[in-house]
């Protein structure tokens, strides 16, 4: 049997992923029943569900900031289930970008700052390729003018395409968005989403996004649903279509 | 390797900056921590300044006109008159000696010996002896001091003391101490009898001498040694040798080892002045616990500071480790936070501690106007206290920086 080629790895996949909290307490609480799911490089996914639903936990789990109780997980091929603290942070930095709710920028650095840190983090020093790569970014976020200021200083749309142009900046395969527009107004929601869509269809990086507002799920190639921690409806949109 | 390449400054670049920044966020909190290390680090600064002017100064002072190591011949003891018989218990009742003065034996050729004593500064020989010196009506009583002059003024720098007229000790001249000539109606160039026993000569007074002290000074008469040997009874003798040492902590363990090795009498400043070593003990004990107290202080406020900057910062924490921060690099932003207030707390303290320095030396004098003693901070002092107090800041940094780096990311940024 033939090798499969690089092109038919998905980019993540679980395997009957399981999460219970408090596991063995009398408090225990199983969110996440044996979800299933993988998702192939350049998709832009949906992942919607009630409050409770799940959501957010598994999000968690697909971007190594929690660990799942039962399942497989992989990334590129790549079994998570195994690796340490170090090993799990190294991953995230290379594979993995997020964008928050509530934007999660430093307050104390500019937005160019905030964008050229993970260049920093990674190797203590920002190299004039690297600065230029987050102008670039920046700009295409439509934030030429606001880069020298700070978060306090932008509007939350303006916050949030910072925080995008942040994950996008090292050209991760996956962002992970957990409600990056929940916390804008209509016009700044649609601009958000649209300048998403456009770095997708620019630089092909895989988006996953959590939202209740299933207006902008339409506009995703494919929607999953997520009910009491299963998965209720996976299938393609109009739009994905 | 995506952690691949990085340099020993690229190592620091983010951790550095994050932490510079963090700092300058929290402003107002900042400045009151290194206001606050600043103050710990001057107190500790100007203390250890002023307790080693102090001691330097008492020091100084105490072993001005003292040797620091003086050798005599042995005390007179009894010895029993007959020995005791095989299993008998003898019962002995012992009346002390009279001490009468006694030369060192063999004393000329024992001064090349301890010349040539590791640590040894010079060594003077010295016939003392009680007396009267007379002028006229008025009888005092006196410390006859008999010395080679050269020597005498390498132990005690006795030139630098007059006060009036040249110091020279020529066959019958002498020096007084300033009050004793006060007291006798004397002045430089005037002749004073010298009385001891069944002896008396009389000297020119070539100088006056001020000691230290006013009881040295209203009874030393210092002469020739020839003419004290004459006056006391004890031809070509001397009754100590007087040495001074280049350390005068060292002083004690080369006692000790004159003493096993002579069948002198040996006796350092330091068993003779007990009462003052011990002072001086005590005072640097002070001093090291108000040091360390201080220090304790100081570890504490830069930790509270740092224990509530990790709570406010929760949540930036959580998205560093969510972009791929690592754990040890989360530490080392705290740690260096420490550091950071640790290293500008203490420049400022340094600064605080020369300046009150400066004020101590200006406004403190003493009745005769002149600055009570001399402190300055040593620059190995200044930096001594300045590494213990950044050393400190990391310290204290550790229990947060430890709580900031087990953040659980997910639940940080949930905050």
């Amino acid at each position: 049997m033939a090798a499969p080629s690089v092109a038919a790895v998905p980019l993540i996949e679980l395997g009957a992923v399981g999460k219970t909290y408090n596991l063995g307490r009398p408090n225990q609480a199983e969110v996440l029943h044996g979800v299933s799911l993988s998702i192939a490089r350049g998709e832009f996914v949906a992942l919607i569900g009630p409050s409770g639903s799940g959501k957010s936990t598994l999000l968690n789990i697909i971007g190594l900031l929690e660990k799942m109780t039962a399942g497989s997980y992989r990334i590129d091929g790549q079994e998570t289930g195994g690796l340490d603290d170090a090993g799990l942070t190294a991953l995230r930095g290379t594979s993995l970008g997020f964008v928050f709710q509530f934007h999660h920028l430093l307050p104390a650095f500019t937005a160019l700052e905030n964008v050229t840190l993970p260049a920093l983090m990674r190797e203590g020093r920002v190299s004039p390729a690297q600065r230029e790569r987050a102008r670039t970014v920046l700009a295409a976020m439509g934030l030429a003018d606001a880069m020298g200021k700070h978060p306090g200083e932008l509007s939350g749309g303006m916050q949030q395409r910072v925080a995008i142009a942040r994950a996008l900046v090292l050209q991760p395969p996956l962002v992970l968005a957990d409600e990056p527009t929940g916390n804008l107004d209509t016009a700044s929601s649609d601009e958000v989403f649209g300048l998403m869509r456009r770095m997708h269809a620019e630089l092909h990086t895989s988006f996953l996004v959590v939202t209740h507002d299933t207006r902008l799920a339409a506009r995703c190639d494919r929607i999953i649903e997520l009910v009491d921690g299963r998965i209720e409806r996976d299938e393609a949109t109009p739009a994905g279509v | 390797m995506p952690w691949g390449g990085k340099t020993v400054l690229g190592w620091l670049g983010f951790e550095r900056r994050v932490a510079m920044r963090f700092l300058l966020e929290g402003r107002m909190q900042t400045l009151l921590i290194i206001v606050g290390v600043a103050a710990g680090v001057a107190v500790v600064a100007y203390i250890s300044a002023l307790i080693t002017g102090l001691q330097r100064n008492t020091l100084e002072k105490t072993l001005g006109a003292q040797a620091h190591v003086t050798l005599s011949a042995p005390d007179d003891v009894v010895l029993a008159a007959r020995a005791p018989a095989a299993g008998a218990t003898l019962l002995t009742q012992t009346q002390p000696r009279v001490q009468r003065p006694r030369s060192v034996a063999n004393w000329q050729s024992l001064l090349p010996l301890m010349e040539a004593l590791p640590g040894v500064a010079a060594v003077s020989p010295m016939v003392a002896g009680a007396g009267l010196a007379l002028r006229g009506e008025a009888s005092k009583s006196i410390a006859l001091v008999g010395v080679e002059l050269d020597r005498y003024d390498r132990i005690v720098q006795l030139r630098s003391k007059v006060v009036a007229g040249t110091a020279r000790l020529d066959p019958g001249e002498g020096i007084l101490g300033r009050e004793l000539a006060e007291d006798l109606g004397v002045r430089v160039g005037d002749r004073v009898r010298l009385v001891t026993g069944d002896n008396s000569d009389s000297v020119r007074v070539t100088a006056l001498v001020d000691l230290g002290a006013r009881e040295l000074n209203r009874r030393t008469v210092i002469v020739p040694l020839r003419t004290a040997q004459s006056l006391v009874g004890l031809p070509g003798g001397a009754t100590n040798l007087d040495l001074v040492l280049h350390d005068v902590w060292t002083a004690q363990v080369l006692a000790d080892d004159m003493a096993r090795r002579w069948p002198y009498k040996v006796e350092s400043w330091q068993r003779a002045n007990a009462q003052l070593v011990a002072a001086l003990n005590a005072q640097s004990v002070s001093t090291a616990l108000i040091r360390g107290v201080v220090m304790v202080v100081v570890v504490l406020g830069i930790a509270s500071v740092l224990v509530v900057s990790v709570v406010q910062k929760r949540r930036e924490i959580g998205i560093l480790r969510a972009m791929g921060a690592t754990r040890g690099q989360v530490l080392r932003i705290f740690l260096l936070q420490g550091a950071i207030v640790g290293a500008a707390g203490s420049a400022l303290g340094v600064l605080l501690a020369v300046l009150l320095i400066w004020a101590f030396t200006s406004f403190v004098r003493g009745s005769d106007g002149l600055p009570l003693f001399a402190i300055t901070l040593a620059p190995l002092l200044a930096l001594q206290v300045a590494a213990v107090a950044t050393f400190c800041g990391v310290l204290a940094a550790v229990a947060p920086a430890r709580r900031a780096a087990a953040l659980d990311p997910a639940a940080a940024i949930r905050m």
